[in-house]
């Protein structure tokens, strides 16, 4: 046996054994010594074959600007009222602008002078004034609405995150898609429903004076005195489950707002076996609510949760410990649910499901019992069509063919790539593109053999005038599945990942490992007639 | 075992003027049926919407389950038969469920209210909302541009402009075929039918590099015969790989289509649909257009 020859075998050989290595964790699960399963991971099933979720939610980033823009005026007023400026009003308009009104220009000045001083990030506007009023407007930067916007989005992100370690899944997967999309991949998700519910809550809370003297019917008709607001307060009978909803009316503007909390538990009332909410607030949250409850003893405080009141308890006395409990006739899920948000904290801004996907695990179990029988089907059929046609070098193409179903599962496996169901039909494909390399040069050493050449030399002139057109094809198939790569994406990336794999792994196999076989029975062997 | 002989020698050439009124005949009626059925039937992924599937374990019928539906709890529903039983069913509505209530916990809980407590498996649900719907179909056309113009550069380069134009001709007609039978079948595109399209894409060129590459070789081989006899032996010399080929990866399509399942049934019909008019058209459209270059090329420098 020549030198090149024995290389070339160990080098296959190699190969081969490293496949089967990787991928007998994917096959033999748990049986395997750990130091194995640890060396290589299994193949990734892609949620469309082992079920799951796939979120994309998208922040709302100009409400994050807005309620940037809100705190600063009420920063604005209480600076005002520090530096003795009358003033009209401070007030948010269109959205992303702040608009203070002044008596006399001198006070607009005054007023200049102060948004300069402390909010340097704001950008004075054109100076109206209308019918005795001095209106100065403000807005953000572009630079500092990009800011917010972008800190927004990786709030979200990050509390994402909070809320599902909390949740439990494995694997999940939790990433930032463009400017303001998230993307939320979960496995395995048993309750697809509590999930959006958890992850979907803006989760700010926040404590609210109840008006108590305000007119309930007028409220309902949309007549609300300044700086109150309609909300309904949501009971659950906890026998029925049935939820029902009464109208309430608070200030606008919340005393406490839920970031100055430092933990929140489930805890179980003992006298009506109910769970409730059990919050601690920081040390300037709990000064905070000492103050609060100090001076508004025996009015009601509603405690909201993203605009619905969940109880408007009557403050008895200051509470001085720093701590406070939200009950609402939860269930228990309902309660630890609310604990995990209060704990993973709020959203910056709301999100809303721009895309949702999910696949149940039995049509996932389905999907891939049917695809593996897609791959065998057709794999058997192209072995038999191929030894059929070319029959001894047949058998050459087709011992090229499996090892490249093997090495295309094996490099999945090492690449950490996930293997789906449009993935599956890469393979498929690939399974008979793959041969068509070896039909190319099949066909070029039966045209060699056919103008006399000995089997040597037919072989030799066969693969080396087909490897030009084979790199050629493949390389523009590439080209094709790069771009599906580049813009895919979970499904049809499997795809364009199998399908790149397979080119990759099929030029291996049809030129080098079809080639080794001949040489050997050539060599070793000493064939003279080939059987093709 | 020989399927064309290799003295073969038909003039594929020389019928380039039926097979062109073939073509346009085909994508005139692929046309046609999209204009009948008022544009492309996008899927949910491009135009937004939401596609529940529902498995009962009971026979029932589509009318019986927009029934119960329409209008309580969507305000439409395109309501089809999935796989081969009676018993599962896609629903398809218009409406997103971007809120958190729960369109799904809804329409579940009237299916259950109709067919039985326990009796309804949720299999699978597709939203996906206006605005990434629209970024999708962007994405999906642009990277068939993308591939497009990937291919012309690369075959440009490996060859001539010629080459890479009547190749880029090639697969447009194949896209433009597979769509029109698309609509002919009033099958809908998702974004898997876009990677289908993109594996046509790389399927069709592998056949017509392969003629290209032979007539590169046969240039240098057979100096005294014509351009066209050049084109005609060329394609005759690969004919036996071509067909080969194309049986080879007929049968595994095949496979995908008859045994893949529903999910994957319609991105299986265009590589079925594709890779039948990939064949032909690497074999009669992109060699011919290197004639139709030519002969433009040449009336050029007469106009001028």
């Amino acid at each position: 046996m020549t030198n090149s020859i024995k290389m070339r075998g160990l080098l296959v050989l190699a190969c081969v054994l490293l496949a089967l290595a990787s991928l007998a964790p994917t096959v033999m699960k748990d049986r395997l010594p750990t130091w194995w399963q640890n060396a290589f991971d299994p193949i990734h099933l892609g949620l469309d074959l082992q079920g799951g979720m796939h979120l994309v939610l998208g922040v709302e980033i100009d409400k994050a600007v807005e309620s940037r823009l809100d705190s600063v005026i009420e920063e604005t007023e209480s600076l005002l009222t520090e530096q003795d400026i009358i003033f009209k009003s401070v007030d948010r308009f269109d959205g992303e602008r702040l608009k203070v009104t002044v008596y006399d220009t001198e006070a607009g000045e005054e007023v200049d002078a102060i948004m300069r001083e402390h909010f340097p990030s704001l950008e004075s506007m054109t100076i109206k004034a209308s019918s005795g009023y001095v209106e100065k407007n403000y807005r953000f930067s572009d630079k500092e609405v990009a800011q917010i916007e972008d800190f927004a989005v990786r709030q979200a992100l990050e509390t994402m995150r909070n809320r599902v370690d909390q949740f439990g899944v494995s694997e999940p997967l939790i990433q930032r898609q463009s400017d303001n999309r998230i993307l939320i991949q979960l496995p395995g998700v048993k309750d697809p429903q509590r999930a959006i519910n958890l992850l979907g809550k803006t989760a700010q809370l926040q404590f609210k004076m109840v008006v108590a003297d305000a007119d309930i019917e007028a409220a309902k008709a949309g007549n609300l005195r300044p700086g109150t607001k309609l909300l309904y307060e949501r009971n659950v009978d906890p026998r029925t489950g049935h939820v029902t909803e009464r109208p309430i009316v608070v200030t606008e503007r919340a005393s406490l707002t839920g970031d100055l909390l430092t933990g929140a538990q489930v805890r179980i009332d003992t006298r009506f076996n109910e769970p409730y909410v059990s919050i601690d607030f920081n040390a300037a949250g709990a000064k905070r609510f000492d103050q609060i409850t100090a001076a508004n003893v025996g009015q009601r405080m509603a405690i909201v949760l993203d605009d619905t009141v969940y109880s408007a308890p009557t403050i008895r006395e200051r509470i001085s410990g720093g701590s406070a409990q939200i009950s609402g006739a939860f269930t228990e899920q309902e309660a630890t649910d609310l604990a995990i948000v209060l704990r993973a904290g709020s959203l910056p801004a709301p999100v809303n499901i721009l895309e949702n996907r999910t696949v149940g695990p039995s049509l996932g179990y389905d999907s891939i019992s049917q695809g593996i029988k897609s791959v065998l089907i057709g794999a058997v059929l192209v072995i038999a069509m191929i030894l059929v046609y070319y029959r001894g070098a047949g058998l050459i193409a087709n011992t090229a063919l499996v090892l490249n179903i093997l090495f295309i599962l094996a490099l999945l496996g090492m690449f950490k790539a996930t293997l789906t169901l449009p993935g599956i039909a890469g393979i498929v494909l690939t399974v008979g593109m793959a041969i068509d390399a070896n039909v190319l040069i099949f066909e070029r050493i039966r045209e060699e053999l056919r103008n006399g050449k000995s089997a040597r030399i037919a072989i030799d002139s066969g693969y080396a005038k087909a490897f030009i057109t084979i790199v050629d094809a493949n390389i523009t198939t590439l080209i094709a599945a790069l771009v599906l790569f580049q813009f895919g994406t979970g499904p049809v990336k499997g795809f364009a990942v199998t399908l790149s794999v397979g080119i990759l792994a099929s030029m291996f196999t049809a030129i080098f490992v079809s080639r080794l076989i001949f040489d050997f029975f050539l060599d070793v062997r000493n064939v003279r007639k080939i059987s093709i | 075992m020989e399927l064309i002989k290799p003295d073969v020698n038909i003039d594929f050439v020389g019928k380039r003027r039926y097979v062109a009124v073939i073509s346009v005949v085909l994508i005139l009626v692929g046309l046609t049926a999209l204009i009948v059925r008022g544009g492309p039937n996008y899927g949910v992924d491009f135009t937004g919407g939401t596609v529940v599937q529902v498995r009962f374990d009971q026979s029932t019928d589509a009318a019986q389950i927009k029934e119960l539906l329409v209008p309580e709890i969507l305000s439409s529903a395109l309501v089809q038969r999935f796989g081969d039983g009676n018993n599962e069913f896609l629903i398809r509505a218009e409406e997103t469920d971007d809120g958190l209530q729960g369109m799904r916990i809804a329409l579940m809980q009237k299916l259950e209210q109709g067919y039985g407590e326990g009796s309804v498996e949720l299999r699978r649900v597709e939203m996906v909302g206006p605005q990434v719907g629209k970024d999708l179909r962007k994405k999906g056309l642009m990277a068939i541009m993308y591939a497009m113009v990937g291919i012309l550069l690369y075959i440009s380069w490996r060859f001539e402009l010629r080459f890479a134009v009547g190749a880029v001709v090639a697969l447009l007609h194949d896209v433009v075929l597979t769509f029109g039978a698309f609509s002919i079948f009033d099958k809908e595109i998702g974004l898997p039918v876009i990677a289908a399209f993109l594996a046509i894409i790389g399927y069709s060129l592998n056949d017509t590099i392969v003629v290209y590459d032979r007539i590169r070789e046969n240039r240098g081989r057979y100096n005294d015969k014509s351009f066209p006899e050049l084109i005609n032996r060329s394609i005759n010399e690969t004919l036996s790989r071509t067909i080969l080929t194309s049986i080879t990866t007929l049968l595994v399509v095949l496979a995908l289509f008859v045994f893949g399942g529903g999910v994957i049934h319609d991105f299986a019909f265009a590589l079925l649909i594709g890779v039948v008019v990939g064949t032909y058209s690497s074999i009669f459209i992109a060699s011919s257009m290197l004639l139709l270059w030519d002969k433009f090329q040449t009336k050029e420098p007469r106009k001028a």
